[in-house]
């Protein structure tokens, strides 16, 4: 036999490491019961953004932070271009249906398109500011779209959901928690 | 009783695997002939078993028997029959069982035609087939038992996912796993080589029939899933670069890289251990895709219920299998001796590259997968990774692969001449120039890339045309010899030329698909039209459908061009009550320069419907180019080479050699 070359050991190595990462990621998500799909967010407990966005077409009401004092209420960021957006919007007409009040930030979208997914879908918003820039996004610290933030009578975010709402986020998550926070 | 016999078959199947896994490697060892015999009897029974218990399972589905767990919670009575089947392997612990299944099918295989090859690495080949089998029945049989029982059973199941409850859905992740497993036996056979410390020319000549095999099932595996994303999630969308997707295309690239690589060991007995590295790989990587789809460390639109006692158990498998793998191939390897020498400017310097440029694309799609995961892992924060990042890493790679394959294809062996063989691609260059020219001239200037995505297609297709009517005597002999000299053209150049073309079909899909698709959403009363893309679309209306288990709104397009009705299409948005969930079904109308693809969206208070209308140029050419692909290596396979039976003992001799005597 010959003898063992660093060349041939350099497979073994790599492969032995990525082990060692599967195996913290697995006790991560199966001991310590980390969520693969929660985002920390540095905004949690903490007062939302001060912001004041213009309505998507130049009539109605926009959205500003001074809006969320006094209820509890949902953030949702969203756009017409955004697949998992569609996805979610029956869960969000659901909930509005339900009583909810869901606030909508327009994420870099154009009027004609938000106006056509709103009658292609129904518009569950109370109100919805347009973020053409994405400025606003950034002070939420926004990931990816869709986001979801529940925000308190105090305007403390409480909670950010990233990526489509599903039913069963509704009824363990989002509803347990709007309850504790007296709805 | 039945899913009794199928769990018995089951546990059965396990010991019979692990007495194949362990009696013929001691007897290779120990050169004791009928040790190693035993080998192919238990490969014979393993298969029967597993085969039975997949009856079992299938008798389940197909009955109804809600007292099985796994039916009760992925099937329905008023499924079709054709969804009750597919039923099977729709969920995590049936297609466990179809991948075991597919490996002791590709056990028989070798049990029942490698007589031709020396017996000990016959038996140790099976014996790795053997370990490989006994491991996953262990995951089944310990973690994901299809067979558990219900009591109560329930009256009604909770039906299988509609979005799986489509025709070309059914069939591929059978097509998927024949490619993943199919990567076994290149697996297997590599570390039967380590084993031995033999690597040679009649091995790769048994390893690239199956490598080829394997990756032709996967290609038609891939492409069938893409398909289906396009023309089911209704966004006329054919690849997302999603983590479940590129658990199966990784190990694609890098069976491509070893289907290249095996033709160098077989023609030039030359980077004996890269291959034998590659041969591990794929099926390595084949496993990993497993492990990243069912341990839950990935989130993805198409993952099955995971589960981290899985993941943990998977995780030990692929530390058992790949781990000790990559350690024999650590301590053996080295030894191996290669053989042919050749220059830098050669078929193989060429095939050299190939590999490099493979290799390379797939841990750069291996690194944009799982560095999310790693660095969430290590505490690092969430991030994504997405289409811009393959496009900025993935596309650069592929390019130089896709100019060079044409140039790669003609160069002779050991040292060629590169003036030489550009000089017979003149043809071929004058016409990608013509083609970039004439596609600048059309579509403008803003779209330069496009037009040079056409060149790169038009450069394989014409290239392999080139070489293929060059090798025929095409127009330099008469139209007789001409026919001659392509009847006895070996039938792996054919394979070779079909599916080179087909890669730049493919390119010319990806580029017009990409580039110039035509999109419209608007809101339509009935009675009012649209025109896309020269095609105007009278909207009809939506009528109320029923199908076997879901009620439908079906919208009615009448498509006119130029006046004349060409087509009507009727997209649906279907509702499936018993699992609670819609899908959207597109109406499609395909033609080779383009889909007109429609989707019935929400009906607005107004009795107004909103609609999609996507008009995809070429796009169909994407599929056509892959399945041309698969076609290529099934030519390939009825070679000559391969149909007369390779390795050299048996080939005077077609009577089986006694055991034990050919190998010393």
């Amino acid at each position: 036999m010959a003898g063992i070359r660093p060349a041939f050991i350099f497979p073994v190595a790599i492969f032995l490491s990525s082990v060692a990462i599967f195996a913290i990621y697995l006790y991560q998500v199966g001991i310590e019961g980390k969520v693969v799909s929660d985002l920390p967010s540095a905004l949690i407990n903490k007062p939302a953004p001060t912001f004041n966005l213009p309505p998507i077409d130049s009539k109605g009401a926009g959205f500003s932070s001074k809006q969320l004092a006094g209820k509890v209420s949902l953030v949702n960021v969203w756009a017409s271009w955004c697949p998992p957006c569609r996805a979610e919007h029956p869960q969000l007409m659901r909930l509005a249906r339900e009583g909810v009040t869901i606030y909508g930030i327009n994420y870099k979208d154009t009027p004609a398109a938000a106006r056509a997914f709103f009658t292609e879908l129904g518009n569950p918003f109370k109100s919805n500011g347009a973020d053409r820039s994405g400025r606003v996004s950034i002070d939420w610290g926004v990931y990816g779209y869709p986001e979801t933030f529940v925000i308190d009578r105090r305007s403390h975010i409480r909670y950010r959901h990233v990526g489509p709402i599903s039913a069963d986020d509704i009824s363990n998550k989002i509803y347990p928690l709007l309850e504790s926070l007296g709805k | 009783m039945i899913p009794e016999i199928g769990q018995f078959s089951l546990v059965l199947a396990l010991l019979v695997a692990l007495a194949q896994g362990t009696v013929p490697l001691i007897g290779a060892a120990r050169c004791w002939g009928d040790w190693m015999a035993l080998a192919g009897t238990a490969a014979n029974v393993q298969f029967l078993l597993v085969i039975t218990a997949f009856a079992c399972l299938t008798q389940a589905y197909v009955v109804s028997d809600f007292s099985v767990a796994n039916v009760a919670h992925n099937s329905h009575t008023l499924k079709p029959l054709l969804y009750k089947i597919s039923g099977v392997w729709g969920n995590h612990e049936g297609s466990m069982v179809l991948w075991v299944l597919i490996l002791a099918l590709f056990g028989l295989a070798v049990a029942q035609f490698g007589d031709n090859l020396p017996p000990s690495l016959r038996a140790r080949v099976l014996a790795i087939q053997g370990l490989i089998g006994a491991a996953f029945l262990a995951f089944i049989l310990f973690t994901s038992n299809p067979f558990l029982r219900l009591d109560p059973a329930p009256l009604e199941g909770k039906g299988l996912n509609p979005i799986l409850q489509d025709p070309g859905l059914a069939f591929h992740p059978p097509f998927l796993y024949l490619g993943y497993v199919g990567f076994s036996m290149a697996f297997s056979f590599a570390v039967a080589a380590l084993i031995e410390g033999r690597v040679d020319p009649a091995w790769a000549r048994w390893v690239r029939p199956w490598t080829l095999a394997a990756w032709c099932a996967l290609t038609v595996g891939i492409a069938l899933g893409s398909w289906w994303a396009y023309y089911e999630l209704g966004w006329g969308g054919w690849w997302f670069w999603d983590p479940v997707e590129n658990a199966s295309f990784i190990p694609w690239l890098v069976g491509t890289a070893l289907l290249h690589s095996a033709i160098v060991v077989e023609k030039r007995d030359a980077l004996k251990s890269w291959t034998v590295l590659l041969a591990i790989l794929a099926f390595s990587m084949s496993l990993l895709g497993t492990f990243l789809v069912r341990s839950g460390v990935l989130t993805s639109v198409h993952t099955f219920a995971s589960d981290p006692e899985r993941g943990v158990f998977i995780l030990g498998l692929l530390l058992l299998v790949i781990g000790g793998s990559l350690t024999l191939y650590a301590i053996r390897a080295p030894a191996l001796k290669g053989g042919g020498l050749f220059a830098p400017v050669s078929r193989e310097g060429a095939l050299v590259f190939n590999n490099l440029m493979l290799t390379t694309a797939a841990a750069v799609v291996l690194l944009g997968t799982l560095y999310p995961l790693i660095l969430d892992a290590v505490g690092g924060g969430k991030v994504s990774v997405g289409t811009p990042f393959y496009n900025a890493t993935f596309v650069p790679l592929m390019i130089p692969v896709l100019l060079a394959c044409t140039v790669g294809a003609m160069l002779s062996w050991k040292r060629a001449d590169i003036s030489g063989v550009l000089g017979r691609l003149k043809l071929a260059f004058t016409g990608v120039m013509i083609v970039i020219v004439t596609a600048g001239y059309i579509l403008g200037i803003t779209e330069l890339l496009a037009a040079l995505g056409f060149g790169v297609a038009a450069w394989l297709v014409l290239g392999s045309a080139v070489e293929l009517g060059d090798r025929i005597g095409l127009l330099r002999l008469s139209p007789g010899a001409t026919l001659r000299r392509a009847v006895g053209l070996p039938r792996a150049t054919w394979g070779m030329a079909i599916a080179h073309g087909a890669v730049g079909i493919m390119v010319a899909g990806i580029t017009a698909s990409t580039a110039f698709r035509t999109e419209s959403i608007q809101l339509m009363r009935p009675g009012e039209d649209i025109t896309v893309a020269g095609y105007n679309l009278r909207f009809d209306g939506a009528t109320a459908i029923r199908g076997p288990n879901y009620t439908a709104a079906r919208g009615l397009f009448t498509v006119r061009k130029n006046g004349e009705i060409v087509t009507i299409l009727t997209p649906e948005k279907r509702q499936y009550p018993a699992e609670g969930s819609n899908t959207t079904e597109a109406g499609i109308r395909t033609t080779i320069v383009g889909d007109l693809y429609a989707v019935l969206g929400e009906r607005a208070s107004n009795g107004a419907w909103s609609t999609r209308i996507y008009f995809n140029p070429l796009v169909a050419w994407i599929w056509a180019g892959a399945i041309l692909m698969a076609v290529g290596g099934m030519v390939s396979l009825t070679d000559r080479r391969y149909r007369v039976g390779a390795p050299k003992p048996a080939q005077s001799r077609p009577a089986k050699p006694a055991p034990g005597t050919a190998e010393a």
